[in-house]
């Protein structure tokens, strides 16, 4: 049987590590011995097929029973690609976020802000032939957290995606361009390079806005890419 | 090339996309309700971190092949669950067959459990092994581990039918082996 071809590994630089003591919350529970690295199986390079039959898209995180949520009606599109380009087709794209005032509609979140009774703060939308995936929501706010004194979260959506092999696995954070936050914040600078972290940050785009309805963001979002194939035996031609 | 898009905490607030029934991969209204035969399993285990506490606010998904072995058949081999107060996950599912390795070589069953949490910023990823199978000997994965360790990545029986339990240590003592996949 033809051994899969694996993922690539990342660059360390491009990617946060497990120990960040910036971040509060990694010190417990960072692992502290090296990880064991297994070449990839069937097992990494298989992944969970999402079919829309059951795990059913919702694409307006703007409304809720046909009323409208608080705050700045946005619009987030973009493409999920490989490394190497290729559209990823049919990949699940999660998200979810705090409202326009910062809170999340969520236990936890005891911020004094107000919850919005039209926001939930949650989708599911899967790519297309092209790779493409859009929703619509409310701009959210910035929330404070107690990381360190007067610490605050810069304005952020969370994004959860599957591609076609386990390792493709990402969870993520999408920015916004010009957040003043983004300079003091630990977990988006948990990533060394420079270029990495500018590429969690959307671009404002007057192709995606809408006249008269919404402003768009374009956030292109890149799973990793597979080894180059060995090349064939000559003999064999 | 572009490399990969840098991952980032899931945060304490990620049970917004939290559907307590995906923890059950039998659910008769899921996608795998169709599939028929295989053994009901249930996988437990709790998440601890360096100081022994509980962790309380973790994502932890599954994912393994059919009873066959198979990653392609019609068995949908993805899970997701919330640890609850005392750090606890459960999963419902069928038990997964024996996968091709590298070469000609055969994994031992086994279940992939990937940790996503505030305090990480990328997932803890680890698989979840059966006690008492006759490949966990030539397991490629079990056998890269150090005997010492290679316990964390076995589950055992808990007693109730069918039930197995795996704790994961983020830290420290007995730490549990993480992979780097
Ligand atoms: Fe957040």
């Amino acid at each position: 049987m033809t051994d899969p071809t694996g993922y690539r590994r990342p660059d360390p630089a491009t990617q946060p590590p497990y120990d960040v003591p910036a971040y509060g919350s990694t010190h417990h529970r960072h692992p502290k011995q090296a990880l064991v690295r297994v070449p990839h199986t069937l097992t990494e390079v298989s992944g969970p097929r999402f079919s829309p039959a059951w795990y059913a898209p919702h694409a307006d995180l703007s409304t809720l029973n046909g009323k409208a949520a608080l705050g700045e009606r946005i619009i987030v599109a973009g493409r999920v690609l490989d490394e190497d380009g290729r559209p990823v087709r049919g990949a699940m794209v999660e998200v979810w976020q705090a409202n326009a005032a910062g809170r999340y509609h969520h236990p936890g979140d005891q911020h004094d802000a107000p919850l919005d009774p039209n926001f939930l703060g949650r989708g599911r939308v899967f790519t297309d032939e092209e790779g493409s995936y859009r929703f619509t929501t409310i701009r959210p706010g910035a929330y404070p957290w107690r990381n360190h004194p007067n610490a605050w979260r810069p304005v952020h959506i969370h994004f959860s995606l599957f591609g076609a092999g386990f390792a493709q696995r990402l969870i993520t954070q999408m920015y916004f361009p010009g957040d003043p936050l983004l300079a003091y914040d630990p977990i988006f600078n948990g990533i060394a390079d420079a270029a990495a972290r500018e590429r969690l940050i959307a671009r404002f785009d007057l192709d995606i806005t809408e006249p008269e309805w919404a402003l768009g963001y374009r956030f292109d979002i890149v799973l990793r890419g597979r080894e180059a194939t060995p090349f064939e035996n000559d003999g064999a031609h | 090339m572009t490399a990969a898009t840098a991952s980032q905490t899931a945060g304490p607030y990620w049970h917004l996309i939290d559907f307590p029934e995906w923890a059950d991969l039998l659910r008769a209204d899921g996608p795998n309700a169709g599939v028929a035969g295989g053994e009901r399993i249930v996988l437990t285990g709790r998440v601890t971190d360096g100081q022994g506490a509980p962790v309380a606010d973790a994502m932890v998904e599954i994912w393994q092949a059919d009873p066959e072995g198979r990653y392609d058949g019609a068995f949908h081999g993805f899970g997701r669950c919330g640890t609850d107060a005392d750090g606890m996950f459960r999963f419902v599912t069928l038990k997964p067959g024996p996968v091709p390795g590298r070469g000609n070589q055969t994994q031992a069953p086994h279940v992939v459990l990937s940790i996503f949490a505030r305090g990480l910023l990328k997932p803890l990823v680890t698989r979840l092994y059966f006690e008492g199978e006759a490949l966990n000997e030539t397991d490629p994965v079990l056998q890269a581990v150090t005997p010492a360790r290679r316990a964390t990545l076995i589950a055992r029986p808990t007693g109730a039918p069918g039930e197995w339990r795996l704790d994961i240590r983020l830290q420290g003592e007995g730490e549990t082996v993480f992979l780097d996949i």
